[in-house]
């Protein structure tokens, strides 16, 4: 271990904030599915992996990145609801561990289609930003615009589920299964339309994992974790403690990466989370049920 | 106290019908050698992967039946395969003293993780997260241990001289052995679920598992009992890893270790039928047969040269398709769905 408070260091904590605007953005999906529907989504960062082909196929196949992108959000957005449709509706009446588990086979099935589909390969865009200096620091512009773009999209949902109607009806939903129904809310729909912003947010999350990092059908594996981590530490269904659970999940990552190998950084943060957890099961700012 | 009353359990076939089936399963080797003699091997090494995790599946289902669905069954494992491994490569610890050593430490980590999740009611999907938290730490340990593991390349236990050992337990070049040590091994694994299956502890868990403060109104220890069943579940999956790894010589992070080994488990158990005796056995024959066939299919077609290697995701992507059909269709699996079918139909009912 090689750690020392200078310079670098004040760089692995800045990257592990622009890191957490991604991670957050991408936990911030999975919230909204389980706090609405009552579903882990384990096959969640396989759906981001389809939105990163999705968009490395158009962008490579012609199409301009931007319109790529809206490509990607749209196509990862409609996956999201037919995985709602064909296999968690029918599931939803079975104890909760079964609905988890249809997921995890989702997760394999995806997993596979895309090795078949598209190869083991590494694939990358090829789009370089490049990066910019700040006292013997330096920062990817890819990183710098997933953070922005990540915090825009937060503050979109935010705004779409507190001035909206629709929005409106899927935070009573998520409040009280039960009775709003009987207000004349169509739960069904409501699910639907959760899960295909869920997806979408998946989706946005493909976009700027794409200008990072290269694609291959085993991604999924790498972050997938992670982000139920950074779930179940803010606590399921609470987007604010995803917020912060994101922030402390990066700064084990980046700092723990920059002073020792990866993993290291990856081992410890896992640690971090279940001592965490067995002080505050609720998770940060989770509500016991 | 009379346990008459209480639900019977199913799915255990009568005396007869087992001294039958140990007897067929005894036989096997020599059928194999007269009937195929050209692919002895060949066949000889299914049957052992089916046989090593059936017992793996077997000891998952002890508390998986219980409702406690962990996902941390590969760490478990990989806890054992790699210690025994490990203290063999480097310390130059036999396996006999090795093993039991992998298993103390999964049990260890399997109780630490699960006592404060116990005591604290954590549940359901967030027992799940829990666990797979843990399996997601030990395959971090793993690959970042490069220097004596082999990181994500995975490493190989040092063979001894002569192939087979008594003292390095290593038998994987006599595969009538390797198959004998693994149908003990299964074996111990339905013994061990009967044994449970016969016990208090099982109704106690019972209880819990569909209302854990009315059991714990009538005197069940409810955190103690899941710790029970845990540690025992955990000590046979790591005593299941460690015989893995000495008969592939061979163990990796993704192999023993892992997510995909812990949502394997489940799933092999869950396509089987999780609370019946043979179910976990009955979900290993159909997992590995499965991949196997589809190996194979693929193989022989053209789909290979088309796709080249990425036709051998063919069999995981049935694979997944199937095991949503499963959960959607069929939750109680295989054996159970059949089993079930058959009572109805004895008891004359619909």
């Amino acid at each position: 271990m090689d750690c020392q408070l200078d310079i670098f260091f004040l760089e692995a904590i800045l990257n592990g904030v622009l890191l957490a605007g991604l991670l957050a953005l991408l936990a911030l999906g999975l919230n909204l599915v389980f706090g609405v529907i009552d579903v882990v989504w384990i096959c969640y960062a396989e759906l981001v992996m389809i939105g990163m082909y999705a968009i490395f196929y158009a962008y490579t196949g012609g199409v301009p990145f931007p319109l790529a992108a809206l490509l990607g959000i749209l196509a990862v957005a409609a996956t999201g609801a037919l995985l709602h449709w064909v296999v968690i509706r029918p599931v939803l009446d079975q104890p909760p561990i079964n609905q988890l588990l249809v997921t995890g086979g989702v997760l394999f099935f995806l997993q596979a289609v895309a090795t078949m589909a598209f190869g083991i390969e590494f694939r990358s865009l090829g789009i370089r930003l490049g990066s910019t200096g700040f006292a013997d620091m330096t920062f990817a512009w890819s990183r710098i615009l997933a953070f922005v773009v990540a915090l825009a999209g937060m503050l979109a949902l935010w705004i779409f589920l507190s001035r909206t109607f629709l929005g409106t009806a899927i935070r009573a939903i998520a409040q009280d299964r039960q009775i709003m129904p009987l207000m004349g809310v169509d739960a069904s729909r409501i699910y639907l339309v959760t899960s295909a912003v869920g997806g979408g947010l998946a989706g946005l999350g493909a976009v700027l994992m794409v200008l990072q990092y290269d694609i291959y059908p085993q991604i999924g594996l790498q972050f997938g974790p992670l982000i139920f981590m950074i779930c179940v530490l803010g606590g399921l269904g609470s987007m604010a403690g995803g917020f912060v659970a994101a922030f402390l999940i990066s700064q084990f990552i980046a700092v723990g990466g920059s002073c020792m190998a990866t993993e290291w950084g990856y081992a410890v943060a896992f640690l971090f989370f279940m001592v965490a957890i067995f002080i505050r099961p609720q998770g940060l700012f989770g509500v016991r049920g | 106290m009379s346990r008459v009353a209480l639900r019977p359990t199913r799915g255990i076939p009568p005396l007869a019908w087992s001294a039958l089936g140990a007897a067929a399963l005894l036989a096997v080797p020599i059928l194999i050698r007269y009937g195929a003699p050209g692919s002895e091997r060949y066949y000889l090494h299914i049957l052992i992967q089916i046989l090593i995790w059936s017992f793996i599946y077997t000891g998952w289902s002890l508390m998986g039946r219980f409702g406690l669905t962990s996902l941390g069954h590969g760490a478990f494992t990989g806890i054992g395969a790699y210690t025994t491994v490990l203290l063999w490569n480097v310390a130059g610890l036999s396996p006999w003293l090795g093993i039991p050593v992998g298993i103390g430490l999964a049990t260890a980590a399997a109780l630490l993780v699960a006592y404060p999740c116990f005591s604290l009611r954590i549940t359901g999907h967030y027992f799940a997260l829990m666990t797979l938290a843990l399996t997601e730490f030990v395959r971090l340990c793993i690959v970042g241990w490069r220097d004596y593991t082999g990181g994500s390349l995975g490493t190989q236990p040092q063979r001894a001289p002569g192939g087979v050992s008594i003292t390095a337990l290593q038998f994987e070049p006599d595969r009538v052995l390797s198959y004998y040590i693994a149908l003990a091994l299964w074996a111990l694994g339905l013994w061990m679920w009967l044994r449970v299956d016969r016990s208090m502890d099982r109704y106690a868990l019972d209880a819990a598992s569909q209302d854990e403060e009315a059991a714990a109104s009538v005197g069940v220890d409810v955190t103690r009992e899941k710790l029970k069943i845990t540690g025992l579940s955990a000590a046979m999956c790591a005593l299941g890893g460690a015989v893995y790894g000495q008969y592939q010589m061979y163990i990796g992070p993704d192999t023993i270790a892992g997510l995909g080994v812990s949502l394997n488990i489940v799933f092999g158990t869950i396509a089987g039928g999780l609370s019946v005796l043979l179910g976990p056995t009955v979900g290993a024959v159909f997992t590995q047969l499965l991949s196997e066939v589809l190996r194979v299919a693929v193989q022989g077609s053209g789909l290979t040269a088309q796709l080249g290697s990425a036709a051998l995701a063919l069999d995981t992507a049935i694979y997944g398709a199937l095991l949503i059909f499963f959960i959607i269709y069929m939750p109680k699996g295989i054996l159970g769905t059949i089993l079930e079918a058959r009572r109805r139909r004895r008891a004359g009912a619909p």
